[in-house]
């Protein structure tokens, strides 16, 4: 296996991007990591893209060639491969880019992640997300998608007491970092009671614990870590790839409240490491929604747990705290194109390690821990980075 | 939801109408839906999964009040749904009906019951299966 390093990023804004079109959104975000790298179209070997449904949102499928297509490379015929693992979509495009380059086959790689979930009505978007969930046994009887993190939230507060302040604490936070964030859906910090006071989709869960419906799209380019130095000063190492799997129904999980696809694929990129939680000095998480990110500190092992919503209260995880957690403001504040997410995650470790996150930029930052999570848990990817 | 036809519907009639789950011939595990092998046996539960009918009797394991519904529910927000776990073992994602909405809660006895699910539209099929009640 050979050492993968992260050598340009490039990201469009979140948001709801009327003007902007799919092909544009990923040639946009895909020409900003190729620039950022400092290489060329010839030397580019493969490209691999994520992407939830283009079919449904933007009735589109085939992306791996209009990704190529779009940002000039189809004459040059550069391989181009859609990845979909929901809203892991993304992480699961890195994952693939880096073993192609570990495993000696490419030297240099672009990907892309995408979304363009605007251009249909709130209530087409809201039933595709569902497509994540299981339509036969989970969607067929009224289970939204909110609706499966909400009972994951119902069944963490009965068992260890966490509270709707403590999940409306998440959003806050989120929403503090991502005012900081000039790529950010909202760059507004909210209220406490904004978030309590906010109107019900699934009990326990309101509207400001939801992450938006968002267009984006987020690009890296990998390069074998040897070469790195012939394109770039600013390269960062990706040290480890976890990747894990469980039931795709809530309902057939080992544990409600525990995402074990999330421990598992943590437990392969620790050892892969050869870190420990401890080791890590920020983390990007996956939180469509504010349980989740409670969820998520636990499973990643950075708490224990039970203990996450006691975390977020003590402050642990804010951009001043012990391990800062979502600098970029999250899914909740820089937004959630499900597709772009694991990418741009990617690309807010790269910015912290390298020190270009600016007015949110966490001191000293020298490892830094990915996590993307597809639908209420079946799929799950964990990248730990290192600063060189 | 109504996507892939009216076959895609019927053919799970009898697990969705009747609660037919199966059970793995060798290590007696109960599954709803039924699979086609047994995850944790896996090569040795093949040509073994025995049909078997649940009782519809379970508790609540956690519950959640839909308040933003998709299309075909938007006439029945507020409503509950929860996933229960049947005595037979095996745990299921369903509506709660026949109570108090704040009456939900983790823990409760529940029952299975034969209720309409969803439909398309005015003109299109009627989709029946279970919901679950309070046991009393």
């Amino acid at each position: 296996m050979r050492d993968v390093a992260v050598i340009g990023v490039g990201l469009t804004k979140f948001g709801e991007l009327w003007d902007k079109s799919f092909r544009q959104l990923t040639a946009e975000a895909g020409s900003k990591a190729i620039f950022d790298a400092g290489i060329e179209g010839k030397e580019i070997d493969a490209m691999y893209v994520g992407s939830m449904s283009s079919g449904r949102f933007v009735g589109q499928e085939h992306v791996g060639a209009l990704v190529a297509d779009a940002s000039g490379f189809s004459h040059v015929h550069i391989p181009s491969t859609r990845v979909e693992g929901a809203c892991a979509s993304g992480g699961l495009a890195v994952r693939e880019g880096y073993l192609s380059i570990a495993s000696g086959m490419n030297d240099v790689v672009v990907v892309g992640g995408i979304e363009k979930m605007n251009d249909v009505g709130g209530n087409a978007a809201t039933e595709t997300l569902a497509t994540a969930a299981d339509q036969e046994w989970e969607a067929f009887f009224g289970a939204t998608f909110p609706g499966l993190y909400a009972m994951i939230a119902t069944r963490h507060m009965h068992d260890y007491g966490t509270t709707k302040e403590q999940l409306a604490q998440v959003a806050v936070k989120n929403h503090a970092n991502g005012a900081l964030n000039p790529y950010a859906q909202y760059q507004r910090e909210i209220k406490l009671e904004t978030v309590l006071n906010a109107t019900a989709v699934a009990y326990p869960l309101g509207l400001f614990d939801c992450s938006p419906v968002t267009d984006g799209a987020a690009s890296i380019v990998l390069c074998a870590a040897d070469k790195a130095k012939e394109y770039t000063d600013k390269a960062v190492k990706i040290i480890a790839s976890g990747q894990a799997s469980d039931t795709l129904s809530l309902h057939g999980r080992r544990d409600i409240c525990t995402l074990d696809s999330t421990v598992y694929a943590a437990k392969m990129a620790y050892k892969q490491a050869n870190l420990t939680p401890r080791d890590i000095d920020l983390a990007e998480v996956h939180d469509c929604f504010t349980i989740a990110e409670i969820c998520a500190i636990e499973d990643l092992g950075f708490v224990e747990k039970g203990q996450g919503g006691k975390a977020v209260e003590n402050k642990i995880t804010t951009l001043d705290g012990s391990l800062p957690v979502n600098t970029s403001g999250g899914l909740k504040s820089k937004g959630h194109p499900v597709g772009a997410t694991g990418v741009a995650q990617i690309v807010e470790i790269a910015l912290q390690l390298r020190g270009d996150a600016e007015k949110r930029q966490v001191n000293d930052a020298k490892i830094g821990l990915a996590h993307n999570v597809g639908g209420s848990g079946a799929t799950c990817t964990v990248h730990i980075m290192e600063a060189v | 939801m109504a996507e892939g036809g009216v076959a895609r519907f019927w053919r799970e009639i009898p697990q969705r109408y009747n609660l037919i789950g199966n059970k793995c011939g060798s290590c007696g595990r109960v599954f709803f839906p039924p699979r086609e092998s047994c995850p944790y046996c896996r090569r040795k539960s093949i040509g073994k999964m025995k049909e078997l009918k649940l009782s519809g009797k379970g508790e609540i394991v956690t519950y959640t009040i839909i308040h933003a519904g998709p299309e075909n529910f938007k006439e029945q927000v507020p409503y509950p749904i929860a996933i229960i776990e049947l005595e037979e073992g095996p745990r299921l994602t369903a509506q709660i009906v026949d109570c108090d909405i704040d009456d939900v809660k983790i823990g409760m006895k529940v029952k299975s019951t034969f209720r309409r699910i969803q439909e398309d539209g005015y003109t299109g099929a009627i989709y029946y299966g279970y919901k679950f009640k309070p046991l009393k």
